[in-house]
């Protein structure tokens, strides 16, 4: 058996009295895009937080190929391969899209940089490249904090992808994004990272997206992952239609 | 070294001790409620200080009881906190409450500067010493060590008492409660009709006195001179570092663990004196760097 | 010639030909640029959303190393710039390695904090560093020569001119180059910073060495120019001086800084004659002046004046100006 891109082993987590995850094992293989799916306040997010290094788990491992990274820091995972895109995007609001991702190429290939690093620019082909895959290249040197919600979320998902990861973790992507853009975002982004040979992990609310492009799906319900399966396995589940989809279109 | 000698350092350290918490614990309750650190609040302090020294100096000078020195101690307070607190709150603090952590620092920063410069057009540069207040209230004799009664039992105690008044105040009273809620959740607080700005206004002004206060303690204990209120906002930052931003009680323990560490090294290694409350708060920052009681913020992604 | 253009050039050349056209003024002008090379050190911290209240701890540890070297035989202007360099380096190391891990106000009063434990070092070691009367720090050789008092001055002022263009020069390009970009999003995110893979306090740590050792730089050449160091020069009232510089000068603003320090310098002549016992008042009340009305300090000014001559771009100016406007109402604490 070849051994899984990320492996979580027995996680356990509390916040005061409530239990986020409870003795969760969960396991991603590479190259299959997996759903999360859930009610809200179920521990999704937090099970990103932990596998990145952001919270310590209470129990349990994170392994990633291979390697245990539970203790790691954030960023000592994300240089493993690990990139991140956030529920609420996370980027440098005094700069522009394209400075966003300039700094991004920058942080990947300078890392042991010295202090007095005067290195040349990377190129601005290769960043253009990326905000285009996002659809959101025209606002390339527009300053972020004007842009929209929904297009700072995608610029968001084109840093993560800056860093050339081999797994992408996203928390709800194409949310603040129009519908009838989503769609067409997904297919794109979902083109793009199987030809990176990224696999992504993503957080999701919308059954459309997750039956259209994740190759399988987790359950995540109080803290547990109630069922995995293939998206006709677990869209077609009883208990799924009454807990999560039930929830959803209420 | 002898017991009377250890008793003296924990009496220094004790009354010591008291000062600084009186300091601490405005700059503490203002950053609570305000969540802006007031570098201006040495000054007040020095401002205080000045105030007993200059006007009980006076007092006594001409015939007066210097029992007199007492209520004006409180007069000098009041006058800090309305005079100085409640226009600084009201004209300057009020425009910077939306900005960054940064601008806010460099408007208290420049009213730090001007109050520096008002105390030396105000009172010169010559040290005022007036300890008649001191002298008032005579010595005690603890174990066979003799010590001021003002230094060993006044100001601890006036500590003691603002420590118990302000936790009964912010929790028992009214105004106190709507402090409280404000410090917690100033969006929430404003939701249900609390009056945010004037709960500000009144926590600058209390802190302010508070700082006064201190000053005007302090002042029969030493000379007032030039650069005390520098010395004392970095003292008192100390202070509320150690113990956590915002937290009361810890700024007692705090204050009591630098003034005893402070007083300890007067004796055994007196050049390393003025070091001490630094090198405490350098090493309890290295291991907890939101301070003793200080709880670490947890940033949502 | 684009008048953008032809403006800093024509500023350059005024400096140049201080010497020549206004001989009083080189002394004060030297002291100027040396402030100015420090204040750049201010600045550059400010770009990183930070702001330090004891800088003035490197500009003094830089001089009194300075003065050190000078009293024993590394008595060179350019051994002593290297020697106040690098201590202003190694301190820079050793107190950047606890205050970055700090933001906002513990950054700014830790920093305060270090200097006035330097400062009562100072002062109560009086044996090693003369107390308040501080050290002399005789006319150092230059290069091998023992020059007169004259041509060393003139000498001094050209130096101060040449390290204020090239230490600008080279923190403007930092700023700009991938190491200085990841320093100053150290203001706006360090999640995202933490999961590009760096780490907010390593890069910190360097723009505080740079910070530290420019500050130091300037403490040399006003050492040098003075003849004298003593405790007031890491005393709180001159990292004072420098954060009002730098704000003045425009937040941020390398150009900003040392056009800023010019500025003071030259009032503060002029102005110390009727307001020597009030100047620190008079500091303050512009300082809040500044921040409250004119944020973005004499090179905002600057800007706005050069968008009215030459309007070629100000529209695009307009545009960032509103961004970073927006950026703090958006910062606001919530």
């Amino acid at each position: 058996m070849t051994t899984p891109l990320l492996e979580a082993r027995g996680l356990e987590i509390r916040f005061g009295g409530v239990v986020a995850a409870d003795h969760v094992d969960l396991t991603i293989a590479e190259g299959r895009n997996l759903a999360i799916i859930g009610p809200n306040g179920a521990g999704k997010t937090t099970f990103l937080n932990i596998c990145t290094g952001w919270i310590k788990p209470t129990k349990g491992q994170v392994f990633f190929r291979g390697e245990e990274v539970t203790h790691l820091p954030p960023r000592k995972i994300v240089r493993r391969g690990v990139a991140r895109a956030f529920q609420i995007p996370q980027l440098f609001t005094e700069h522009t899209a394209l400075e966003n991702l300039m700094i991004a190429v920058s942080a990947r290939e300078g890392r042991q940089s010295p202090l007095l690093s005067m290195g040349a620019q990377p190129e601005r082909r290769e960043m253009l490249e990326l905000l285009d895959l996002v659809g959101c290249a025209d606002v390339a040197d527009r300053p972020v904090v004007e842009l929209s919600e929904g297009q700072r979320k995608l610029i968001d998902i084109a840093v993560a992808l800056a860093l050339k990861p081999r797994l992408l973790l996203m928390d709800e992507p194409t949310s603040g994004v129009a519908s009838s853009e989503k769609f067409e975002i997904m297919e794109i982004l979902v083109a793009a990272l199987s030809q990176a040979a990224v696999t992504a992990v993503f957080v999701e609310h919308d059954m459309g997206i997750v039956k259209n492009y994740a190759d399988e799906v987790a359950v995540w319900n109080s803290g547990e992952v109630q069922l995995r399966g293939t998206p006709e396995e677990i869209l077609a589940h009883p208990d799924v239609i009454r807990d999560v989809i039930g929830e959803e279109a209420a | 070294m002898n017991l009377s000698l250890i008793l003296l350092a924990v009496f220094d350290g004790v009354s010591y001790a008291a000062l600084v918490f009186m300091v601490a614990v405005g700059l503490t309750l203002i950053f609570g409620v305000l969540r802006i650190l007031n570098v201006a609040h040495g000054s007040l302090y020095a401002i205080g200080a000045y105030l007993t020294a200059s006007i009980g100096g006076a007092v006594v000078a001409a015939g007066y009881s210097p029992i007199l020195a007492f209520p004006l101690m409180l007069i000098a307070a009041a006058l800090v906190g309305v005079l100085l607190g409640a226009p600084i709150e009201r004209l300057l603090l009020r425009r910077i409450y939306a900005k960054s952590e940064v601008l806010q620092l460099l408007v208290t920063f420049a009213v730090f500067m001007i109050l520096e410069d008002v105390q030396r057009l105000v009172w010169g540069n010559q040290p005022y010493f007036e300890s008649s207040a001191l002298q008032l209230l005579g010595n005690i004799q603890v174990f066979g060590v003799y010590y001021t009664s003002y230094q060993l039992v006044l100001l601890p105690v006036v500590a003691l008492l603002t420590l118990i008044g302000l936790r009964l105040f912010l929790r028992r009273t009214l105004t106190g409660k709507l402090i409280t809620a404000v410090t917690e959740d100033r969006e929430a607080a404003r939701s249900i009709g609390i009056d945010a700005d004037r709960v500000y206004l009144m926590t600058f002004v209390l802190g302010a006195a508070l700082a006064g206060l201190g000053g005007a303690l302090a002042s029969p204990t030493t000379s007032v001179l030039p650069g005390i209120g520098a010395e004392m906002i970095v003292l008192s930052f100390a202070v509320v570092a150690t113990a956590g931003l915002g937290r009361i009680e810890g700024a007692a323990v705090a204050a009591l663990l630098i003034g005893l560490g402070r007083s300890a090294a007067t004796y055994a290694m007196p050049e390393l004196q003025v070091l001490v409350p630094y090198l405490i708060m350098l090493a309890v920052l290295l291991v907890r760097p939101e301070g003793l009681f200080g709880t670490p913020a947890a940033r949502k992604i | 010639m684009q008048i953008r253009i032809l403006i800093p050039v024509l500023a350059i050349l005024a400096l140049a030909l201080v010497p020549m056209l206004a001989p009083s003024l080189q002394v004060l002008m030297t002291l100027a640029l040396a402030k100015g090379i420090a204040v750049m050190g201010v600045t550059l911290l400010l770009r990183a959303g930070q702001v330090s209240f004891g800088h003035a701890l490197f500009f003094g540890i830089a001089a009194y190393a300075a003065a050190f070297a000078a009293a024993s035989n590394l008595d060179d202007l350019f051994l002593l710039l290297f020697v106040g360099a690098a201590g202003a380096a190694v301190s820079g190391l050793l107190v950047g390695l606890f205050v970055v891990r700090y933001r906002g106000i513990f950054f700014g009063m830790l920093n305060l904090a270090f200097s006035m434990i330097f400062w009562s070092v100072l002062e109560k070691f009086y044996h090693l560093t003369g107390g308040a009367d501080g050290l002399r720090l005789a006319r150092p050789e230059v290069l091998g020569l023992a020059l007169d008092r004259a041509p060393f001055e003139l000498l001094l002022y050209y130096l101060a001119l040449a390290l204020t263009l090239g230490l600008g020069w080279f923190a403007t390009r930092w700023l700009g180059s991938p190491v200085g970009q990841l320093f100053q999003t150290v203001k706006t995110n360090e999640t995202r910073l933490e999961y590009l893979g760096i780490s907010a306090q390593a890069t910190l740590l360097k723009g505080y060495i740079l910070s530290a050792v420019l500050c130091g730089l300037g403490g040399v050449l006003v050492a040098t120019a003075q003849g004298i160091v003593t405790p007031a020069y890491a005393y709180w009232i001159r990292s004072g001086e420098m954060v009002f510089i730098a704000v003045l000068g425009g937040v941020g603003s390398i150009p900003g800084a040392v056009a800023g320090a010019i500025a003071y310098e030259v009032v503060r002549i002029y102005a110390a004659a009727f307001a020597a016992d009030v100047w620190q008042l008079v500091l303050g009340a512009f300082l809040l002046a500044i921040i409250l009305f004119a944020p973005s300090g004499l090179m905002g000014i600057y800007g706005a004046l050069m968008d009215r001559i030459s309007p070629r771009r100000a529209a695009a100016r307009e545009e960032k100006t509103s961004a970073q406007a927006a950026v703090q109402t958006k910062e606001a604490r919530t």
